[in-house]
């Protein structure tokens, strides 16, 4: 119970901001999280962003992921 | 049937849409031509010494107008699609149209120039109709029907019968777009998306890859219930099982997208302009080759195969690796949440 | 976002695979771990993950499905509304087809009841602003992903006076119902794969209960094929010690140990935590949403009036073992025979995440 998406910011207007996901866009109210400007990488559920997405833990993963892959070659 | 009532579902063309015709209609209408639910109906006039292939569709798409066509680009298209799928060239089509009272002229007339303009560019001539009109608020604007006369032509197969385990299964471009465009259309989900339908006429496509191949063992046209509606229509009650492999499946950014914001799935989504071809493996590159060429046919791809294992099953191969199943679809593709 | 595919990565996912079968011979017995997010059921069945795992790692899916889990007299009471005079339901897509024990919202559309589909509850509110002359009534099911987000339109109804707007709240609360099946003795829960969504409102604090009190580790787990693979890794490792039992993020870009507090808070404002009824399950205390007082006026239990009789579970529904995740649906008489998409005998087939839809759309042998 829990299909949402991440979408980027592409502006902010008041408490909503207008968000885009490989060309899909929609309005998004953004009233639940704190600091959101254009640019930033939303979690979007049901027209409402629930989390600014964290691009440095995204990175951080994928790198874990990449020392696995040289580890094991 | 436990249903007493006709649901959305029952016109999805999916399994339910099967149920229905297998179950009811067919009990009245028990010609043989009809058993195997084709495209078109093979029709043989022993006088004329040809086969003629027959087809009907009604169209009742809302939003009318789309990114992309409208409900009368729609209707001719379809019509000729389902000749064009059978290997007979379309040559007459009907239109009976219902429309409310109330409907725009103006409307009207777009709808009119827009299935005047596709008929003369497919060489299609519209020789009958017939109008009605209801009360207002007893149908939606318009709903049209289209039925169509095509020349069966003297190529081999197509037929399901002719299909083998080794054959590959080609897509002449991207699946889905036409639901998708028409989702979007709605206006009912607030979404700005850069996608237009599918919509196409697909007889030159077709013409084309029958002219260059002989070993062309079936086509069809993945509308309602989409690719995997289609595939498992080829396997069913088969001795054959069909693999493809979810890389192989052209799409774009905003399609994978789309699907991913509301759960859908892709091979379950109708498109308007599309043909899966099912071709005997040592020639399906040059048909490949030959499909792309054509404006229609860019993003055309070898999806996958027939296969011995499974019979009567779709088996998608996943990124990783991975195998699960396709089944036919059930009822309407719905947003969800979750 | 480019980086996301490689959450998706082949590669990665062979590589994940191959420590999760090193680590999972370390293990002599049948390890079951327990997911309870719809998404993560569905993902797992997509992308064919639970024929790659070890013969002796199980995948078996709880009660993550709002839609499985909201009992038949909630789904009675949207129908009876749906029959009152100038009454338009807007619903998430879930609901529609869902059975209970007569009838479904997609019934009575066919019968002539006016059923609006919605992508978010800001839609439905849009609806009711436009068509002042009916009342439109939202179903509000969900979890913790989607309880503050209708918190916040009950909200903008109140402010902007949309008074012809209510909802109908069958929010469930997720920890508790976790709670629930591990107190249940003959339970076999290995591990916990936590929901993601959930977790970014909630945040982590809420499982820690599970590795304290019960020796489960819990892993908050993403949505892509790597991410339930890593996580599937994690809870391995912590059940042979390679790690401390606890509480892991994977989902680490999303989810923070507090979680969002706003929307936390927002919850706070509109709802009443109370007891509530889990179909198969039975009532689980504290697990439910109720509106506050405050905002009466927007609650369809207290402005529309409508009977409803009990209704129960058509009779060997095994939906509620396998909600708690006691049986799989191939133990399932009816499965794929009786009940099928087409003819639902109970939720878990008929709601896009049910796992019996999951099985039936990916996994029919």
């Amino acid at each position: 119970m829990c299909l949402a998406v991440p979408m980027k910011v592409m502006s902010v207007k008041g408490k909503r901001a207008f968000a885009n996901l490989g060309g899909v866009k929609r309005e998004v109210d953004i009233s639940l999280v704190k600091n959101i400007k254009a640019g930033d990488y939303i979690i979007v559920h049901a027209g409402f962003a629930i989390q600014k997405l964290n691009k440095k833990d995204a990175l951080k993963t994928l790198k874990l992921f990449e020392k696995m892959r040289n580890e094991t070659y | 049937m436990k249903d007493d009532k006709i649901t959305l579902a029952h016109g999805a063309g999916g399994r339910q849409t099967r149920a229905l015709i297998e179950k009811i209609i067919l009990k009245y209408f028990p010609d043989p031509l009809l058993r195997y639910l084709p495209d078109s109906a093979v029709v043989n006039i022993p006088e004329l010494r040809k086969e003629i292939c027959f087809t009907t569709d009604s169209y009742v798409v809302s939003p009318i107008f789309f990114p992309g066509g409208d409900i009368g680009k729609l209707a001719v298209c379809g019509t000729i699609n389902d000749l064009a799928v059978c290997g007979a060239k379309p040559l007459f089509i009907s239109c009976a149209m219902i429309i409310e009272e109330g409907f725009s002229i103006n409307d009207f007339e777009r709808i009119l120039k827009s299935m005047s303009n596709i008929a003369r560019k497919s060489g299609v001539r519209i020789v009958t109709g017939d109008t009605k009109v209801v009360d207002r608020g007893k149908c939606d604007k318009i709903f049209i029907n289209t039925s169509g006369i095509g020349m069966k032509k003297n190529y081999v197969c197509p037929g399901l019968n002719c299909i083998r385990a080794g054959d590959a299964i080609i897509i002449s471009g991207i699946p889905g777009l036409h639901e998708l465009s028409i989702m979007c259309a709605r206006g009912d989900f607030h979404f700005s998306v850069p996608l237009k339908s599918d919509c196409a006429p697909v007889y030159g496509l077709v013409e084309t890859i029958l002219d260059t191949s002989t070993g062309i063992r079936f086509m069809r046209d993945p509308t309602r219930g989409g690719l995997a509606a289609v595939l498992n229509e080829i396997v069913a009650g088969n001795h054959f099982g069909i693999r493809i492999y979810e890389d192989k499946i052209p799409l774009t950014k905003s399609v994978r997208s789309f699907c991913d914001i509301f759960g859908f799935d892709i091979l379950n989504l109708a498109s308007e302009g599309r043909v899966v071809v099912v071709v005997d493996q040592n020639e399906a590159e040059k048909v490949l080759r030959v499909m792309r060429k054509h404006p229609l046919g860019k993003r055309a791809e070898i999806i996958g195969n027939v296969i011995k294992e499974f019979p009567g099953r779709v088996i998608l191969k996943t990124r990783f690796g991975s195998e699960r199943f396709i089944e036919m679809p059930s009822g309407q593709q719905l947003p969800r949440i979750c | 976002m480019k980086h996301i595919d490689r959450f998706s990565d082949p590669e990665n996912a062979r590589i994940l695979l191959s420590m999760i079968h090193s680590e999972a011979r370390g293990i002599k017995k049948v390890v079951n771990l327990m997911e309870v997010c719809g998404t993560h059921t569905m993902a797992i069945s997509r992308f064919g993950l639970r024929g790659l795992l070890p013969e002796n790692i199980k995948l078996i899916s709880g009660p993550g499905c709002p839609v499985c889990v909201s009992p038949n007299s909630f789904i009675d009471k949207a129908i009876a509304i749906s029959k009152l005079n100038d009454v338009r339901i807007a619903t998430f897509g879930d609901m529609y087809r869902v059975p209970s024990a007569n009838s479904s919202l997609e019934k009575e559309h066919s019968r002539g009841a006016i059923i609006d589909i919605v992508y978010s509850p800001l839609d439905a509110l849009e609806i009711a602003r436009n068509k002042t002359r009916e009342k439109i009534v939202f179903l509000g099911v969900g979890f913790e992903t989607t309880a503050p987000l209708v918190a916040s339109v009950i909200k903008y109804a109140k402010k902007y006076k949309i008074n012809n707007f209510a909802v109908l709240s069958g929010h469930k609360l997720i920890p508790p119902a976790m709670e629930a099946l591990v107190k249940d003795t003959h339970h076999s829960i290995g591990g916990f794969i936590c929901p993601g969504h959930v977790s970014v409102v909630i945040g982590a604090r809420p499982y820690e209960i599970f590795p304290k009190n019960y020796g489960i580790p819990c892993v908050i787990s993403g949505f892509e094929p790597c991410d339930i693979l890593q996580s599937i890794l994690l809870l391995l490792e912590m059940i042979t010690g390679k790690r401390a039992i606890s509480v892991k993020i994977q989902y680490s870009r999303c989810v923070t140990r507090n979680g969002n507090i706003t929307a936390q808070k927002m919850m706070d404002d509109v709802f009443d935590v109370v007891d509530s009824e889990w179909r198969g399950i039975g009532i689980i205390p504290s697990s439910g949403l109720a509106i506050k007082k405050q905002y009466a006026e927007y609650n369809a239990e207290h402005v529309m009036n409508v009977e409803t009789k009990i209704s129960h579970d058509k009779k060997g529904c095994i939906c509620g073992d396998v909600l708690k995740g006691l049986k799989t649906p191939r133990n399932c008489v009816f499965f794929a025979k009786k009940c099928t998409p087409q003819y639902p005998m109970g939720p878990c087939m008929v709601s896009s995440e049910g796992t019996c839809a999951a099985y039936y759309a990916y996994e029919r042998r």
